[in-house]
């Protein structure tokens, strides 16, 4: 529901953004569009941190970063904030939900907290270090309005990125290319399982393994099947006449029953 | 009253994402709360970039470095989670004993998908 609240704020904000706060002064609009997002974000925030579950976790997170892309469209940044959609929550959020899937049953956390009073300290503490900060802002940034900001985005919000990027960051540029060529090859080193050719089991050898001696690789028969009685506890025939063992349940004489009751039932002739 | 709102809600969300690094024992989940708090200073900076007086775009282009660098970092951090799950075959942060020199007993490793059906049984049932 949050989510979609999110994404129904980000609608109108996305065509009014760059004409919003390219004007410098603080539009109502603006305002509004802040005043319901930054609950919205503060509220994934702890629901990632509170929740048991942790794909809920992970949910949490995505509302939060919808919420901050929002953010980034209305600060005339609708590039980074496109990007913001599409690497965070399109790329890493969904690697993350990959890799909690893989780790299965134990994603669920708790959250029994080990030293007394830890949680009552923290809430204690956020507010007063927001309060703190708000009031400090409050003084200092009062009355900043945005300059330059037009004129940076009057040939486009991309095309204004990469005139800064390609030119005064350009040696920052090269090296993020090979922090992540480094970071590509370290995931794939780490990650890779090294198996010997030995332990590699072949389709041959499987297939060997399936006809081998002492495994029938056809279907087994059900219980009861060509015998006089449908019990589950009576074997199934075989085609010399002779009784399967395989075709009963092993969980039938474990069920509390008589030995009497658990024993094969015989089929009369 | 303008550029309060989002250092201050930056400050909130990098605060919840400490308390998140410091309070989650699940590895996955703890590179969760990491990202909260990149997440946070990216705002930082697309708000400084939009309402301080300066290089234009600056803050953006730094913003893009950090989501670049959060990407591979979380590539990295997810290979070193799974290959930790591989061998302890848990992500608990506080079940893993880091204690000097001693060799951990490796745990078992992962049932081959194939090895399982080998048996009489299953081959049987197919």
């Amino acid at each position: 529901m949050i989510l979609a609240q999110t994404v129904a704020a980000a609608g109108p904000a996305l065509d009014a953004a760059p004409a919003l706060a390219a004007a410098g002064d603080v539009s109502v609009g603006e305002q509004v569009v802040f005043w319901i997002l930054a609950p919205v974000a503060l509220g994934g925030a702890i629901g990632m941190v509170a929740a048991r579950n942790a794909v809920h976790s992970a949910l949490f997170l995505v509302t939060t970063m919808f919420a901050l892309a929002v953010f980034y469209v209305l600060q005339a940044g609708p590039f980074i904030g496109m990007v913001q959609i599409i690497v965070y929550t399109g790329a890493i959020m969904m690697l993350f939900l990959f890799v909690l899937m893989l780790v299965g049953r134990e994603a669920s956390d708790s959250l029994i907290e080990t030293l007394r009073g830890q949680r009552m300290a923290a809430i204690g503490l956020g507010i007063g270090f927001a309060l703190l900060v708000a009031s400090a802002l409050t003084r200092g940034l009062g009355a900043v309005s945005a300059q330059g900001l037009e004129e940076a985005n009057r040939g486009g919000n991309v095309e204004g990125i990469a005139a800064v990027l390609f030119t005064r960051y350009i040696f920052a540029f090269e090296v993020t290319s090979a922090l992540l060529i480094t970071a590509a090859v370290g995931a794939m080193v780490l990650a890779h399982v090294e198996r010997p050719k030995g332990m590699k089991v072949s389709q041959k050898e499987r297939s060997r393994a399936r006809f081998a001696e002492g495994s029938y690789p056809g279907m087994k028969a059900g219980p009861g099947v060509f015998a006089t009685s449908d019990s589950v506890a009576t074997p199934a025939l075989l085609p010399d006449g002779g009784e399967s063992d395989r075709s009963i349940s092993r969980v039938v004489p474990a069920r509390g029953l008589t030995s009497a009751e658990a024993a094969p039932k015989h089929t009369e002739r | 009253m303008h550029p309060v709102i989002p250092y201050v809600l930056a400050a909130l969300l990098f605060g919840i994402g400490g308390y998140g690094v410091l309070v989650r024992r699940n590895a996955v989940l703890l590179l969760m709360a990491v990202e909260l708090m990149l997440n946070a200073v990216n705002l930082v900076l697309v708000t400084a970039d939009a309402t301080i007086v300066g290089l234009p775009h600056s803050g953006q282009v730094f913003a893009l470095f950090v989501i670049v660098i959060a990407a591979a970092e979380i590539g990295v951090g997810l290979a070193i989670v799974l290959q930790l799950y591989r061998l302890r075959r848990t992500v608990a942060t506080d079940s893993i004993d880091a204690g000097e020199g001693t060799v951990l007993p490796r745990a078992e490793p992962m049932p081959e998908p194939g090895s399982a059906q080998t048996g009489p049984d299953q081959v049987g049932a197919r």
